[in-house]
């Protein structure tokens, strides 16, 4: 007779896999590489089969030839670091360029520490920041959106809008001078403007925070709360002396903080795992990133947000327990 | 509508027996009668080889507090007291009867009347259940007289008969509140007798419209007990779950239903209380599902406890070519069956026929620390922190992190994406830790 197999309950499964709900992040990203070629062209294109190439081909051939372990290029972790930090960069980056942060953001940052679940920090934003540290003229090179096709980008460079502000107030001037100068709208900064890749559309960015939260691949306790605190310490700063401090509107819409907040701070890996240590880490960054932007050296601070909470994530899962069932027994 | 408030999953219904009406298994040829059908002691048998015993007689004594007796399910003569396999393959003693024909014991009412009237008062409920060896039919089979007798110092407020049946495929419970309503809800006015209780409530999930509209109907005959519909969540029929979704109360931290005033008893339960106290028939029948995609037939039957299981499937046209673990229960909680040739007992609630493709166990993955487990767990645990304590061995963080609280419902491991067996490990680490706890002297 044939065999039955035998073993403990639960007998069967339900449909979610890891390999589904990271593809579920890669389609959720794909608005915002469109808009990217859209806006950019084929270089646009270029750098995101480069940054994915480079991170998949790093992580098989350090989980195969050096730890000999399985490879897991298949579960599609590695993709989505290889498309973040692609979208991370200014447009005319080098492929070279890309290259080494990918060795970097999947060498260093996630299989050292022990591949796939096992890393601190997010492997797409060490990667990032290691590029910014190591090559601040290429990461820093801008370049205004417009609709060209070719692999060289030759579209006029330019400052971000952060960028802007922290020049201008350094030599002086207030935010009303600057805003004149540069003829700023709200309208530009939601379909595109001047940033990485990842960074130039507003829309095509929340359009993946509903496709994520639909297919209940992440909870939305990380993102809103970011979005919450930075409009309200913005908020106040603001309020104290407009002429000095960005309104919240801007400072949410501008710079990596939609792309962060909605595609960084919630890599499951590195952020808490229940919702009450979600809300103190979105907290968290979200005071840290308006420090850096409004009183710090760089014109940009979620990367190093993120990185920061990141470190704290072991301690919050510590102290933060899901509401148990039921009192306390006597 | 009403439901728990902490996790839970939705794991498909396949509900694919749910027509079938129940049908009288054929007695078998022997009966194999099992000591230990109940949670608690094995009973101890009183017959001896070469007697005759008719259906529903006196076989076994209830061996102590926690235990039942066991009665006769068909007629014939005692083979011997032998021992024989349970579904999991561990020896168990049972009284091996020869059947010839089909004699019942004269003070059973056969009769299909309804009895309306409780004549019995709330000592007498409780004594009648006791020698009739009724058991909670729910899955964990404790006797049923041991949970309407609150210990000192506790009182019951109300009553709640389960007829969530959250699990998927079973749909034992399902026929018995359409088929026999009436029943059902007289042995919860049994039960809330017996308990000196004035309000009962019957829970049954929205999938089951059927049965509400049927329960409700015959509820208007009862005033004091209210149909409850529930959402579709899967563990609703737990019973700190399904005291939390009627009446929003929480049991506590090992605590029991009764500190909250609760005491829940099964659909199955109910009616067998009904056929013990109003027709004098001690438990030797069940209700039984044979279901699964992969077998051809979908059936409900009503089975003597003792027949092996072998003789159901065979009715079913043997083990599905296609099936690769057979299951007693259901998929979520069930246990999957090593030896067919097992006889039924009491508490037996489906033959659950699984394929391949539906049951096996995918390739183990990192944890991708997605805290969907946390999400998950109806008790508010976090099933992933368990899972590495439980394998570091480190027992005190386990208890800290009330590892004692899992009530085991798998919701964890069902929902992990990197299908690590987290329930598995958390089992056997509970065990541990409640032997720990229980080996510490008592303040």
């Amino acid at each position: 007779m044939k065999k039955l197999l035998v073993s403990p309950s639960p007998h069967i499964h339900g449909k979610e896999n890891t390999r589904n709900l990271m593809r579920d992040v890669v389609i959720a990203l794909l608005p915002t590489v469109a808009v990217s070629i859209y806006c950019f062209g084929l270089s646009a294109l270029k750098l995101a089969l480069v940054g994915v190439l480079a991170c998949v081909a790093v992580e098989y051939v350090i989980a195969k030839y050096m730890l000999k372990t399985k490879v897991t290029v298949c579960d599609y972790s590695a993709v989505i670091t290889g498309l973040l930090l692609a979208l991370n960069v200014p447009i005319n980056t080098p492929w070279w360029v890309l290259v080494i942060g990918s060795i970097v953001a999947i060498g260093v940052a996630k299989m050292t520490f022990g591949g796939l679940g096992q890393n601190l920090f997010n492997p797409a934003l060490v990667g990032r920041v290691f590029l910014l540290i190591s090559f601040p003229v290429i990461m820093t090179d801008w370049s205004t959106p417009a609709s060209t096709f070719g692999f060289e980008f030759d579209g006029v460079s330019g400052a971000t809008p952060l960028g802007i502000v922290k020049e201008g107030l350094a030599q002086g001037m207030t935010l009303s001078q600057i805003y004149a100068e540069h003829n700023f709208s709200y309208a530009e900064m939601l379909f595109t403007r001047i940033g990485s890749a990842g960074e130039i559309s507003a829309i095509a960015l929340l359009l993946g925070f509903v496709y994520l939260l639909v297919r209940r691949v992440i909870r939305p306790h990380i993102t809103l709360s970011i979005w919450g605190t930075v409009i309200v310490f913005s908020g106040i700063l603001w309020l104290c002396n407009p002429e000095q401090f960005t309104d919240p509107i801007f400072n949410l819409l501008t710079g990596g903080m939609l792309l962060g907040s909605i595609f960084m701070a919630t890599d499951y890996v590195t952020s808490p795992m229940e919702p009450k240590g979600m809300i103190i880490f979105g907290v968290g960054i979200g005071i840290i990133t308006i420090l850096i932007r409004e009183f710090g050296a760089y014109p940009e601070g979620i990367s190093f947000a993120i990185l920061i909470m990141n470190a704290t994530v072991p301690l919050i899962n510590m102290f933060c327990k899901p509401k148990r069932f039921g009192k306390e027994a006597k | 509508m009403k439901t728990f408030s902490i996790g839970g999953v939705h794991p498909h219904d396949s509900k694919i027996s749910a027509n079938a009406a129940i049908e009288s298994f054929p007695i078998p040829e022997v009966a194999y009668i099992s000591m230990g059908q109940h949670l608690g002691a094995p009973a101890e048998p009183i017959v001896a080889p070469g007697d005759k015993v008719k259906v529903g007689q006196l076989i076994a004594n209830a061996n102590g507090f926690i235990s039942a007796p066991v009665h006769s399910s068909v007629s014939g003569t005692v083979k011997g007291i032998e021992t024989v396999f349970d579904l999991a393959g561990n020896p168990c003693k049972a009284v091996v009867i020869t059947v010839e024909g089909d004699e019942w014991v004269e003070t059973i009412d056969r009769s299909d009347k309804i009895e309306k009237e409780i004549k019995l008062d709330s000592k007498e409920i409780i004594e009648k259940i006791k020698e009739c060896g009724i058991v909670g039919l729910g899955g964990a089979t404790f006797p049923t007289n041991v949970k309407l007798s609150p210990p000192p110092g506790k009182k019951a407020e109300f009553l709640i008969i389960n007829g969530a049946e959250c699990e998927p495929y079973l749909t034992s419970d399902y026929r018995v509140l359409i088929e026999m309503p009436e029943q059902v809800l007289i042995g919860a006015a049994i039960m809330m007798k017996a308990l000196n209780v004035t309000q009962g409530f019957i829970g049954i999930e929205e999938n089951k419209p059927e049965a509400i509209k049927v329960m409700t109907e015959k509820a208007k005959g009862y005033p004091q007990i209210k149909i409850v519909t529930l959402k579709k969540k899967y563990p609703q029929g737990g019973e700190k779950q399904l005291i939390d979704a009627v009446v929003g109360r929480k049991v506590p931290s090992m605590g029991l239903p009764i500190d909250t005033g609760a005491v829940v008893q099964n659909v199955g339960t109910a009616l067998a209380v009904y056929e013990a106290v109003q027709k004098n028939k001690p438990l030797f029948e069940g209700i039984l599902t044979v279901t699964g995609e992969c077998c051809p037939q979908q059936k409900n039957y009503k089975h003597r406890v003792g027949t092996p299981l072998s003789k159901i499937i065979e009715a079913v046209g043997g083990v599905p070519e296609a099936a690769a673990k057979v299951i007693s229960g259901g998929p979520m909680m069930g246990k999957a069956i090593a030896n067919l040739d097992a006889p039924t007992l009491k508490g037996s609630s489906s033959v659950l026929f699984l394929t391949e493709e539906q049951t096996k166990r995918k390739e183990e993955s990192n944890c991708i620390r997605c805290g969907k487990c946390i999400e998950a767990c109806p008790m508010g645990l976090e099933p992933y922190l368990l899972n590495k304590l439980a394998k570091a061995r480190r027992m005190d963080d386990l208890e800290a992190n009330k590892i004692y609280d899992c009530i085991e419902c798998g919701c964890c491991q069902f929902t992990c994406p990197a299908y690590i067996p987290l329930l598995g490990t958390i089992r056997l680490a509970k065990a541990d830790v409640m032997k720990i706890m229980r080996s510490r002297p008592k303040k």
